[in-house]
């Protein structure tokens, strides 16, 4: 039977300098994997991140050594501060990490989406065989349906992710909703991305400096204007972000309240994310607008990741009845070829009686004893099959299937020739 | 027998309304009892109306408190259009509190009761349904336009846990409120022409002048979603016309 090993290192135990010590890009991942199948003879996945470098190994013999080995020799100089850093599971115990880890449960932000698709990524990269394959897939299974089941993944653990969220609170799904960024900077960015993510289209890019305006609203598809020609751009966009480097407010109350009298009522999310800030804070108490700076949308955060640690517990439960739903496949792979050699000795046996007496039977007596003989068979075969797929889920598969094997002599006909 | 049927749907009207109280706290297993307290109670005051019909010989709802049961059923059967999906669920803690309320309230005044109705015309029976599937609809909008209003205030003031209960977004809220209103309208235009086509000189009365206001105050705001009218003014415009509806109509249309 395949042993499934895991060895690894991540941010629970070991600092940042460490981590990018061995921290791999998915090619050299698709390399590493290669090479360890090939010269262990067995199966392998390696899984690297920003948080985490795991080496998943499945062969008949145990391969910790090996795996062990193999981090550390990523580790350079830094072998052994890697070596105490490592963490080694094995079968139930190491699904049961890479089920969690695919829930987003071992992050650093609970329940975070990533993670879901570097697992995937890693898993068409690396080398499986039968039981890797079947361990991602059922890791994958498990991270779709923690996230379909609770709500560990719904709300938002960024400031960019909850300005987003408020932007859906307001106005609901943001397709055709327009953005105005303010600034184009790496907060401005993110934000953006966020909601084009969530279906916002980018249509103006203001900043101070022309040509960094003009770089950020290639990327993302906008216009680009200068900050002085913002006044008119409010009576066409939905949500204003904001992020500029000004010293002072860069929008005021009278500008948006001007803005106000053509919208007709639509409402306005401004979101400045600026210190200081860019945006008048009396902005907010005009009718229709809403106005969030980096604070508020900080303490938003705050609360929905103690939201997030909440639904933790009823994820964990969800990721250990997949784990024992791979315990139980695995427990039962040795015993479905025990049981499948059994029945094979079986047919073999009645197939040589049948030949043997074949000349004595007529057509019509012949086929009567086949039916019968089959018939038999399968009552017979039929309790002791039901047992030892018992025993495999009961964990006692292992003895089970040693014990026929030896009373049926199974596989020493083959061994003798 | 069937005049029992009221305890089942009260039951769970009253245990849907707790249970919105519950999905306050965050979207889960509460939400989904409430929906089906809701569902299951809306079922048992079905049959106990089919019931009324059945052993009525004329329209069993002509009594203030007949109207109010007739009422309650379909402002909570208006509701399951959208409440049971999980975006508009917490649209039931404006409406099932208020529909549990009146449906006691008809209860206690004998409107659930199974016997002989009044003789009344087909023409009165049809202007009465349309009236009382009008104002449901307008209870539906005004419960719409207080959570707007509700949510609106915790995004104005900032509140962390903003994002923790799943209300429907604003403008989705709006939306909404103002579709209801305009079905609603479209019914009451029916049911005052219904009512107006057996109209004689000297009918005339209170209860048609505040139902009248009634369909002004609400056609308006529907002018004047066109001139911006929209969010916080179009949800207020909204409740000031339902409280004509709940306070001054009843006591214009049964005191009399």
């Amino acid at each position: 039977m395949s042993l499934l090993t895991l060895v690894g290192v991540s941010h629970h135990r070991a600092p940042i300098e460490l981590r990018e010590r061995i921290a791999l890009d998915l090619d050299a991942c698709r390399a590493l994997a290669q090479q360890l199948a090939q010269r262990l003879g067995g199966e392998a996945v390696v899984l690297s991140t920003c948080n985490r470098t795991e080496l998943y190994l499945a062969r008949e013999e145990d391969a910790e050594k090996e795996a062990a080995a193999a981090v550390t020799e990523l580790a350079g100089d830094r072998a052994v501060d890697i070596a105490s850093a490592l963490y080694r599971l094995r079968d139930e115990a190491a699904a049961l990490h890479l089920f969690r880890v695919a829930a987003g449960l071992d992050s650093l932000v609970p329940g975070e989406g990533e993670i879901l698709g570097q697992v995937r990524s890693a898993f068409e990269a690396g080398a499986p065989g039968p039981l890797l394959d079947r361990l991602f897939r059922q890791a994958l299974h498990t991270g779709r349906r923690v996230r379909l089941e609770t709500a560990i993944g719904e709300s938002p653990a960024s400031v960019p992710s909850a300005a987003a969220a408020l932007a859906q609170q307001v106005f609901g799904e943001l397709h055709g909703r327009r953005v105005l960024l303010l600034g184009a900077g790496k907060m401005c960015e993110a934000t953006a991305r966020n909601l084009v993510s969530r279906g916002a289209e980018i249509a103006v890019v203001a900043n101070r400096t022309l040509a960094h305006g003009e770089d950020l609203a290639r990327k993302l598809g906008a216009q680009a204007f200068a900050l002085d020609a913002v006044a008119a751009e409010l009576e066409h966009v939905d949500v204003v972000v904001s992020a500029t480097s000004a010293s002072g407010l860069v929008v005021s109350q009278s500008t948006v309240a001007h803005a106000l009298r053509v919208r007709k009522g639509r409402p306005l999310l401004l979101v400045d994310l600026a210190v200081p800030r860019d945006l008048d804070p009396a902005i907010n108490g005009l009718a229709g607008c809403f106005l969030y700076d980096v604070d508020d949308l900080r303490a938003v955060v705050e609360e929905t990741l103690s939201g997030r640690r909440g639904e933790a517990a009823s994820a964990e439960r969800l990721v250990a009845e997949e784990a024992a739903r791979f315990r139980d496949w695995h427990a039962a792979r040795d015993i479905v070829p025990t049981i499948a050699s059994l029945r094979a000795l079986a047919e073999e046996i009645r197939d040589s009686e049948l030949a043997r007496a074949g000349g004595r039977l007529s057509e019509r007596e012949r086929r009567h004893v086949e039916s019968v003989t089959s018939q038999i068979l399968a009552k017979l075969l039929h309790l002791p099959t039901i047992r030892m797929k018992e025993a495999a889920a009961a964990a006692d598969g292992v003895v089970y299937a040693d014990v026929v094997r030896h009373l049926f002599g199974l596989g020493e006909e083959e061994r003798r020739r | 027998m069937a005049e029992l049927l009221v305890v089942p749907a009260l039951l769970a009207y009253g245990e849907a309304a707790f249970a919105y109280a519950g999905e306050l706290r965050g979207p889960g297993l509460a939400g989904r009892l409430a929906t089906w307290g809701v569902r299951l109670g809306w079922l048992a005051q079905t049959a106990l109306l089919v019931g009324q019909a059945a052993s009525a010989e004329g329209f069993p709802w002509g009594t203030w408190a007949g109207s109010l049961n007739l009422f309650v059923w379909l402002v909570v059967g208006a509701y399951l259009i959208w409440g049971c999906t999980p975006r508009y669920r917490l649209l039931g803690l404006t409406v099932m509190p208020v529909a549990a309320a009146l449906l006691a309230l008809a209860w206690a005044g004998g409107g659930t009761a199974v016997d002989d109705g009044e003789r009344s015309g087909a023409v009165l029976a049809v202007h009465a349904a349309l009236m009382l599937a009008g104002f449901a609809g307008l209870m539906l909008a005004a419960g719409m336009a207080a959570l707007y209003l509700w949510q609106e205030r915790r995004l104005k003031r900032h509140e962390r846990g903003v994002l923790k209960v799943r209300v429907p977004p604003l403008e989705a809220l709006d939306g909404l409120a103002a579709r209801s209103v305009l079905g609603s309208l479209v019914l009451l235009t029916l049911g005052i022409g219904v009512g107006a086509a057996s109209f004689e000189r000297g009918d005339f009365d209170a209860a048609m002048a505040v139902t009248l206001g009634v369909w002004v105050t609400y056609a308006s705001l529907l002018v004047l979603r066109h001139e911006g009218w929209r969010g916080r003014r179009a949800a207020h415009l909204n409740l000031a016309g339902f409280a004509l509806v709940a306070i001054v109509l009843p006591l214009t249309h049964f005191a009399a």
